[in-house]
């Protein structure tokens, strides 16, 4: 696409680009740049020269199984907040979608938790789960369960999930309603008169309609259950029980700020930046196809 | 029209109301809890169960939280926050719509180079180059700065994306018109792009602002003075380490002060909020 | 087949009335089309019977069974929308068997009867195809062949022909009409093109505000129209209405003179005197636009070969009286005595 006007010159043009370029060179292409250089060298200990290793640190990322672990981790982390939040949005959505009157009340009450930062979730969710002063732990004692996500590294991946998993429900339901109310009232109402009841008409009409929809929430929730979930696990786990909740984007902050690994951390940084640009591309062929069914 | 659809018959209908309201209680409950938490006293939340209704320590711990906090006060670095989620906003909006503009409205050499540069930054979130950006931000010292929490959040062109995909949108009659017209090209763009824009980049900068505003480890690395902490990440520094009692009323009235902007934004400007969720997302 | 029995239905939603209160007993195979201008609550009424929307008041039956609180995939109805609500998802195949694989007819006998719809509706070559590779028509086909494979006992239409362009409406009309004769199933069709209506119904249901304003066959309603309101709908170009006291008449208030009954005589020798505006000629026939002397406009149709006199001459216009319309204050009809 092209646009048919176009004005005189490149002294303008090249000075409108002038701040973007100027930026996002110095604070974007120069810093993915360095990550790149840097996990090629192993820095000595004083910090004074660093030795080249070629692909040295990534050969020892992969053979270290803390990080393996993370990996796993992130994939379970991910892959929980995904399904719980879009599966929570998708059940609101489709009741909200069955009313007329009345949704718009709903959705405004809803999308409030887009609205609170990840970290201030984490607070929340920790605050309701703490061991000494929590309401929900509280009342889980009563029940005669002993919560402590403190030590126990099942219950601290349940937190971290549902947390992360709360803040994102109103991204996705706002998405699954649109999308649920793009599907012709007349296709719906085609299918009850063929036959179908509520569930058949779920599983055969709206759920291939709705595909588009899913597939594009799917690959941005995995994306932000990758990396804006730091906050969630910094405020509540930090990472623990053990590793428990180490993702790879708190791994590299760990190593590479706590633990001034900078070569090690750097590789992990270009490990992230080729799944993030693999994730891209997965969500780039699909907005091609989305149009058809 | 559609009340009267087939599942609306009778009992449905009431059972559509009450998933929905089980659903949002449950989604609140959260806030709920913190805002009561927030107007309660420190002796009230430590013998557990908190009471689940409000108290009367609102004024008490709202005070005490903007005005002494815990490392520094939650009215400074409520300031803090706003500079930080403005600038941010404001910073990519300006030099994305100038970008976008050369881009879409000249011809010049490199012009597909500089597209695609843009295209390769459009995914890629601070998180992942966080070290060497850190760097770069610490040689220029600008840590503990305004600039320092900006920059480097606004080095992406997602909103430079947004707008070449808009201006494509507008009729190439009106660019000829005010070539007719005898318009120069900054003109043009104040008084014909500008205008018709104002509804994208109103929905652009509630996107951006909550973005900035919701901001964690980025001023959680930089910001080493309390006086610039902004409050998402102050939150996490008023517990104190060890086995000290955190002051929890105070930490819940921050976290109540942390949300209520961008839920105001959020839930008064809900148009344009989902409007701009639906266009950056394209 | 079936008989189908609405009996004084009532809808009204929130505090509008749509629906009035109509009644009509419909035959086993009957066609009955119901005709209106939009919004007097036509596709209301079908959709009562489809069981899109709940029945207010009154009763809706088929083959005696109380049909108001029965799912409408319980009625055993098919319905052909306006826009076809094909599923875009699914093949021309797919979308005429989904019905049959829900009611979990054997994969044989659904593959043998979609054959045979699309046999009957020369859709054999496209069985393979999305809904959005299909021309206008062809999906219009399809929504029909998805009614029939169902071998429903009433078929709905809720405005099928209105997306088409002219000349296929035309088309689909006949085919429409041939179809449901072979099939003789018992149809509610619903427009609002008072020739589809003609054209296609065994009886037809005028419909006015939410009123049935008259329910007959098409030629007795357009011979004999019940209200003002019916008379001034069916018949084209529409029936010319004229006060009563400009023609020095009483009892009545309103005179109406279809078009098709008035003709041309010498100046002052008629009914009425007006001069002429203009003159459509359509070939088989010639419609003349004329000024009455009170200031009323009155439409007159004479055969394409009769001469027709010059704009802005003025002509007496003629008609037999016994086939004037009288209406009251009411708009409804008043009989000639005799």
């Amino acid at each position: 696409m092209e646009k048919r006007v176009t004005f005189k010159g490149w002294l303008l043009p090249m000075l409108l680009l002038l701040p973007q370029v100027i930026i996002t060179a110095v604070f974007f292409f120069y810093p993915a740049g360095q990550a790149v250089w840097q996990s090629l060298f192993i820095p000595d200990p004083f910090g004074l020269s660093s030795r080249f290793v070629g692909l040295g640190n990534f050969e020892y990322l992969l053979g270290d199984p803390y990080y393996r672990a993370s990996f796993v981790t992130t994939a379970v982390f991910s892959g929980l907040v995904t399904l719980v939040s879009m599966g929570v949005a998708l059940y609101l959505a489709v009741l909200a979608d069955r009313l007329i009157k009345g949704s718009g009340t709903y959705r405004a009450l809803l999308i409030w938790p887009y609205a609170v930062a990840p970290a201030v979730a984490g607070v929340l969710w920790m605050f309701m789960f703490n061991t000494r002063v929590g309401v929900v732990a509280w009342y889980l004692g009563l029940l005669g369960y002993d919560w402590n996500h403190v030590l126990n590294e099942g219950e601290a991946m349940g937190l971290v999930v549902v947390a992360s998993a709360w803040g994102r429900i109103s991204y996705n339901f706002l998405f699954f309603l649109a999308g649920l109310q793009a599907i012709p009232r007349s296709v719906i109402e085609a299918a009850a008169i063929d036959g179908a009841r509520f569930w058949t008409r779920f599983r055969t009409i709206v759920w291939p309609l709705l595909s588009p929809t899913t597939f594009f929430l799917l690959v941005v929730n995995v994306v932000y259950a990758f990396f804006e979930t730091f906050g969630v696990i910094h405020t509540i786990t930090s990472g623990g029980p053990q590793q428990a909740t180490t993702i790879l984007v708190y791994k590299v902050f760990k190593d590479g700020f706590v633990g001034q690994d900078l070569g090690g951390s750097a590789a992990q940084s270009v490990i992230l930046l080729v799944l993030v640009g693999l994730l891209t591309v997965v969500q780039f062929k699909f907005i091609e196809r989305r149009v058809h069914y | 029209m559609r009340d009267g659809m087939v599942e609306n018959r009778g009992a449905g209908h009431w059972f559509t109301h009450i998933g929905l309201t089980i659903g949002v209680l449950v989604i609140f409950f959260p806030i709920w809890l913190a805002f009561v938490a927030s107007t309660v006293s420190q002796p009230e939340i430590v013998s557990p169960p908190m009471p689940l209704l409000p108290g009367d320590q609102f004024f008490e711990n709202y005070r005490k939280a903007l005005v002494s906090g815990v490392n520094a006060p939650v009215a400074l670095m409520l300031a803090n926050s706003l500079v930080m989620a403005v600038g941010i906003a404001v910073g990519k909006i300006v030099i994305s719509l100038l970008s976008a503009f050369a881009i879409v409205y000249f011809r010049f050499p490199g012009r597909r180079l500089f597209f695609w540069l843009i295209f390769l930054t459009l995914m890629l979130p601070v998180e992942v180059r966080i070290v060497p950006t850190y760097e770069v931000v610490a040689s220029f010292g600008m840590l503990n700065s305004y600039s320092g929490l900006i920059f480097p959040l606004i080095a992406s062109a997602t909103a430079t994306f947004l707008f070449r995909q808009f201006f494509m949108t507008v009729p190439d009659e009106l660019a000829e018109a005010a070539r007719v017209d005898g318009a120069r090209p900054m003109r043009f763009f104040w008084d014909i792009l500008l205008p018709m824009s104002r509804t994208n980049i109103a929905a652009l900068f509630v996107i951006l602002f909550i973005y900035g505003w919701n901001q964690y480890l980025w001023p959680l690395l930089i910001t080493t003075d309390p006086s610039m902490n902004t409050i998402v990440m102050g939150i996490k520094q008023m517990f104190p380490s060890g086995d000290d009692v955190a002051d929890w009323p105070v930490i819940m009235a921050t976290s109540i002060l942390a949300m209520l902007p961008p839920v105001i934004v959020v839930v008064s400007m809900q148009k344009l909020f989902i409007r701009g969720l639906v266009d950056s997302e394209k | 087949m079936a008989t189908l029995t609405i009996t004084d239905v009532k809808k009204t939603f929130g505090k509008t009335d749509v629906i009035h209160g109509v009644s009509i007993d419909v035959a086993e195979g009957e066609f009955i089309v119901i005709v209106g201008p939009s919004g007097c609550g036509k596709s209301t009424l079908l959709r009562m019977v489809a069981g899109l929307e709940t029945v207010t008041s009154g009763e809706i039956t088929i083959d005696g069974r109380r049909m108001n609180d029965v799912e409408p995939m319980d009625r055993n109805i098919a319905m052909v929308f306006q826009n076809y609500a094909l599923y875009p998802h699914m093949s021309v195949f797919d979308n005429m068997a989904y019905g049959l694989k829900i009611a979990g007819t054997p994969k044989a006998e659904i593959a043998e009867r979609v054959a045979q719809a699309a046999q009957m509706l020369q859709l054999e070559p496209y069985m393979g195809r999305k809904p959005r590779e299909l021309s206008g028509g062809q999906r219009q086909r399809v929504a029909m062949g998805r009614a029939i494979v169902r071998k429903p006992s009433v078929f709905l239409f809720d405005e099928p022909l209105s997306n088409l362009d002219a000349k296929l409406r035309v088309q689909m009309r006949l085919e429409i009409k041939e179809l449901q004769k072979r099939l003789g199933i018992t149809s509610l069709y619903v427009t609002h093109d008072q020739v589809e209506a003609m054209t296609l119904a065994d009886r037809m249901i005028v419909m006015n505000a939410g009123r049935a304003d008259q329910i007959g066959a098409p030629l007795e309603v357009y011979a004999n129209p019940a209200t003002e309101f019916v008379a001034g709908f069916i018949g084209s170009p529409a029936t010319n209405f004229l006060a009563a006291e400009t023609l020095g008449r009483s009892g009545v208030a309103r005179i109406g003179v279809r078009p098709e009954n008035a003709s041309l005589v010498a100046p002052d020798q008629g009914l009425a005197n007006g001069t002429l505006l203009f003159a459509e000629a359509l070939g088989a026939e010639t419609l003349l636009h004329l000024r009455l002397t009170g200031g009323e406009m009155f439409t007159l149709r004479q055969d394409g070969t009769a001469p027709v006199p010059a704009e802005g001459e003025t002509c007496g216009i003629g008609w037999d009286r016994v086939r004037e319309l009288w209406f009251d204050h009411g708009g409804n009809r008043v009989r000639q005595a005799g």
